[in-house]
C-alpha cells in the first residue's frame, strides 16, 4: 500500500510537450482516474509513474522514497495495460505465475498464490488456456489477475476496458472496483471515458493537452468544473454553455433573454469578471419548466429516454441547450416554453480565460 | 422425391460461389499452372537425381535415359581417388579375393581405388563454415535487431542505411581486395576467414529482416515483463525472443542458404584446408572425362543438408516468408 506523489513532472517528446509540470498527490488505497481525450498525456503520465517511461524534469515519489530513476522493477508497482498484453506464448497459468517467477517464488507458494487469486476472478477453468484462445473479457479478467498475484503497493490501469464489448464493459467496471474495494490498494486508472470514471473513481483529474484541468471528486468536477473545457467534457451531454453579456446585474443571453443571477453571485461576478463577456453553465438538470420562467427558447427536438425526457432547445439561433425534463412532461417541437434556472446549479465562466468565475464567500 | 433420412449430413460448408462451372475451370487453370510451373523448376533436379544414379554410358546417352539401371558408381567415384589400371594388370586384379564392394564395382570399369577423396573434408568444411557463419548472424542480427527497433539509437536512420549499403555493391567487386587483406591477416584458407566474411554479408540482411519481425511484437510485452520484475535482458530472452521464433527461422534459413550455396569467395579465398564444398563438387573430374554422374552425386549430397534444415524448419518459414501474413 502505498502514496504517490509527483511534483511538477512533466514529459517532452523533443520539443513537444506530452505532460507540462503536473503536480498529484494520491493517498493510500485511493481510487484516482486520469480523465481525459486521446492524445492529452494520461498513458505519458502513467507509463513515468511505472518507470517505463522517463521523465523530463519532477520526482515521482513512491511510499516516501524517491523512484523517479528507478527501474519499473525495483518500483512495487503493477500494470494492467490496454490490450491486455499477455503473453500469447504462455498459457493463463503461466502468464499470472510470471510475476512470481522473477521474484524466484517457491514452487508451491506459486501453485497456491495463482490459485487464490484465480479463484477470486473465477477463472479457475481458463487457466490452461492461451490467451489467443480466450475472449476479451476473458483475457482481461487474466490480466488483472496477473497483476492482483503479486500484491503489489499500487495498481496502474489504462483504460483496461477500452477493448471490451460495451454490455461487457459494465460488468468488468464493478469487477474492478470489488476488486479495489477488496483489496484496498492505491490504483491510478487511465481513461477517456468520463462515465468510466465517474463510477470507479474516488478522485478524478481531469486532463487535456498535457495539462491536469480540475483535480477533483466525481461530484466536484460534476458540480463545479474549473473552467469551460471540464464544464464540457464531463457528462453526457456536457453542460449548457450560453454565451452573453454582464452589465447592471443582469446577463443579456441570446433569443433576447435576461438572465438575473441568484443574489450571491452579482458582486463575484463584478469581482472576477476581466470583461463584460459572460458565460452562464448549468446542467440539463438544473433546466426547471416553468410558465413565468425567467427565460423562454423554442423546442427543437424531444428525446425520449424513458426515464426522463431529453429536450434540445433553441435560445436565439444557434445556441441550442439540453433540458432534462419528467417524463411526463409533453412538447411539441416548434413551441416556445420558458424556464428558470435552479438557483444553486448555475455557474459562470469568463470567455476571456475560460475559468469558472468563483462563488463569493458567504461570510 | 423422397428425402432419404439416412443420407450423409449436409456439409454447409460447401459454398455455393465454389461449385459453379467458372469457378471449377479458374480453379482447374490455376493448378494446371502451378503444375506447369513446378515441373519446369523440377526438371534440373530430377536429372541431377537420375544423372547420381546413372552409369557412365547412360549418363551421356542422348535423348536422356529415363528408365535405366541405376548403379551407385557415381557415389563411389565422388567419394574415392581411383587409378586407371593397364588391361594386362586388371584381369589380375580382378581375380583379388579381397576386394570390397565398391572396389569390385570400380574394377568393372577398370579403375583400382587408391584411397577416399576429398569430398567428406569438404562437405564438413561447408557445414562448419554455413553453421558457424548462420549462427553468429542470426545472433548478433537480433540483438542489433532489437536494439534499433526499441531504443533511439544515436543516428539510427543513418546506421541502418549504412548496414544496408554493404549490399549495395556486387561482392565479386571486393574480392581482390579482400583477398589481399586476407593475406595480409592470415585468414587466407583458414575456417576463420569464410566464418566472418559470411557473416559480414548476412548480417545486414539479418539485421534488416529481423527489425521486420520484431517491430511487429508490440513494446506492451516486454514492458508488461519490465514492471512484472524482470531486467530488459530476461524480458527480451523470455518474451521477445518466443515471439520472435518464427522471424528467427526464416533468417536463419536464408542466410544459411546463402554461406551454403557461396561460390566466388569460397573459390578465392581457399585452397585446401578450409575448401567449401561448392568450388570443390566441379572439379570433380574423374579419371578420362567429366563423371557426371559424380557430379551429381556430390550436388545431391550436397543439397541433402539444406533440405533437411528447411524441412525442419518449413512451418516457420511459410509464416516467415510471407511476413506474418499467413497464420496458422
Ligand atoms: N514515444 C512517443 N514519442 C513521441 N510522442 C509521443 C510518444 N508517446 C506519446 N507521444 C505524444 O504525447 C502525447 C500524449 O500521448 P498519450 O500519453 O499516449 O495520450 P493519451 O494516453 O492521453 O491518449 C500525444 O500527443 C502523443 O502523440
Ligand atoms: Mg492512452
Amino acid at each position: 500500500m502505498a502514496d504517490i506523489e509527483l511534483r511538477q513532472v512533466e514529459k517532452r517528446f523533443g520539443e513537444q510537450y506530452a505532460v507540462r509540470p503536473l503536480d498529484l498527490c494520491i493517498k493510500n488505497g485511493e481510487f484516482v482516474a486520469l480523465l481525459g481525450p486521446s492524445g492529452c498525456g494520461k498513458t505519458t503520465t502513467l507509463r513515468m509513474i511505472a518507470g517505463l517511461e522517463t521523465v523530463s524534469g519532477g520526482r515521482i515519489i513512491l511510499n516516501g522514497q524517491d523512484v523517479t530513476w528507478l527501474k519499473p522493477s525495483q518500483r512495487d508497482v503493477a500494470m494492467v495495460f490496454q490490450f491486455f498484453a499477455l503473453y500469447p506464448h504462455l498459457t493463463a497459468w503461466e502468464n499470472i505465475a510470471f510475476p512470481l517467477q522473477a521474484e524466484g517464488e517457491r514452487r508451491e507458494n506459486i501453485q497456491r498464490r495463482v490459485k487464490e487469486v484465480a479463484e477470486l476472478l473465477q477463472i479457475e477453468p481458463l487457466l490452461k488456456s492461451r490467451p489467443g484462445a480466450l475472449s476479451s473479457g476473458d483475457q482481461q479478467r487474466i490480466a488483472l489477475a496477473r497483476a492482483l498475484v503479486r500484491r503489489p503497493s499500487c495498481f496502474l490501469m489504462d483504460e483496461p476496458l477500452g477493448a471490451l464489448d460495451a454490455d461487457f464493459r459494465e460488468t468488468m467496471r464493478s469487477e474492478i472496483k470489488r476488486l479495489h474495494i477488496l483489496q484496498n490498494a492505491t490504483t491510478v486508472y487511465v481513461t477517456h471515458d468520463q462515465i468510466e470514471a465517474m463510477a470507479m473513481a474516488d478522485r478524478i483529474v481531469v486532463m487535456s493537452q498535457g495539462v491536469v484541468q480540475q483535480v477533483g471528486t466525481p461530484a466536484e468536477v460534476y458540480h463545479t468544473p474549473s473552467n469551460l473545457f471540464v464544464a464540457q467534457f464531463i457528462g453526457s451531454p456536457g453542460m449548457n454553455l450560453v454565451k452573453g453579456h454582464w452589465a447592471d446585474g443582469v446577463a443579456t443571453l441570446p433569443g433576447g433573454n435576461r438572465y438575473t443571477p441568484p443574489p450571491d453571485w452579482p458582486e463575484a461576478l463584478n469581482r472576477g469578471l476581466s470583461s463584460s463577456g459572460v458565460i452562464v453553465g448549468f446542467r440539463p438538470e438544473a433546466v426547471h419548466i416553468h410558465p413565468n420562467g425567467q427565460l423562454a427558447a423554442t423546442v427543437y427536438s424531444v428525446d425520449l429516454h424513458g426515464a426522463y425526457t431529453m429536450l434540445v432547445l433553441e435560445m436565439g439561433d444557434d445556441h441550442s441547450i439540453h433540458a432534462r425534463v419528467s417524463r411526463d412532461a409533453h412538447f411539441t417541437v416548434g413551441e416556445t416554453m420558458r424556464f428558470d434556472l435552479n438557483p444553486s446549479m448555475v455557474r459562470f465562466f469568463d470567455p476571456k480565460n475560460e475559468r469558472a468565475v468563483p462563488i463569493t464567500n458567504r461570510n | 422425391m423422397a428425402v432419404s433420412t439416412t443420407s450423409a449430413p449436409i456439409t454447409y460448408a460447401t459454398r455455393v460461389d465454389k461449385v459453379g462451372a467458372r469457378y471449377q475451370f479458374t480453379r482447374a487453370l490455376r493448378i494446371a499452372v502451378v503444375v506447369l510451373y513446378a515441373t519446369i523448376s523440377l526438371i534440373p533436379v530430377f536429372w541431377m537425381v537420375t544423372a547420381a544414379f546413372k552409369s557412365r554410358p547412360d549418363v551421356v546417352a542422348i535423348p536422356p535415359k529415363v528408365f535405366f539401371t541405376p548403379t551407385i558408381e557415381g557415389f563411389i567415384s565422388l567419394l574415392t581417388k581411383r587409378v586407371l589400371l593397364p588391361p594386362g594388370m586388371m584381369e589380375e586384379y580382378k581375380q583379388r579375393t579381397d576386394l570390397n564392394f565398391a572396389e569390385r564395382i570400380m574394377a568393372e570399369r577398370g579403375q583400382r581405388i587408391t584411397g577416399p577423396s576429398q569430398y567428406g573434408q569438404r562437405l564438413l568444411n561447408s557445414v562448419i563454415v554455413a553453421s558457424a557463419s548462420t549462427v553468429l548472424s542470426v545472433l548478433l542480427g537480433v540483438l542489433a535487431a532489437y536494439a534499433f527497433s526499441r531504443f533511439n539509437v544515436p543516428g539510427k536512420g543513418d546506421l541502418l542505411f549504412f548496414i544496408l549499403s554493404t549490399r549495395m555493391l556486387p561482392p565479386v567487386v571486393v574480392t581482390i581486395p579482400i583477398f589481399l587483406m586476407y593475406q595480409q591477416l592470415r585468414l587466407y584458407d583458414t575456417h576463420l576467414g569464410l566464418i566472418l566474411l559470411y557473416t559480414v554479408f548476412n548480417l545486414s540482411f539479418a539485421v534488416w529482416l529481423l527489425k521486420g519481425f520484431i517491430d511487429e511484437i508490440p513494446r506492451e510485452y516486454e514492458e508488461a515483463a519490465l514492471v512484472d520484475g524482470y531486467s530488459r535482458l530476461q524480458a527480451f530472452r523470455k518474451v521477445v525472443l518466443p515471439q520472435a521464433i518464427t522471424g528467427i527461422a526464416a533468417t536463419f534459413v536464408f542466410c544459411l542458404i546463402f554461406a551454403w550455396n557461396e561460390y566466388a569467395f569460397a573459390l578465392m579465398l581457399t585452397s585446401e584446408r578450409a575448401r567449401t564444398a561448392p568450388p570443390s563438387i566441379p572439379t570433380v573430374l574423374g579419371t578420362g572425362g567429366i563423371e557426371w554422374s559424380a557430379i551429381a552425386a556430390g550436388t545431391l549430397g550436397f543439397l541433402v543438408p539444406v533440405i533437411i534444415v528447411t524441412f525442419a524448419l518449413r512451418d516457420y518459414l511459410l509464416r516467415g516468408v510471407t511476413f506474418g501474413a499467413l497464420r496458422k
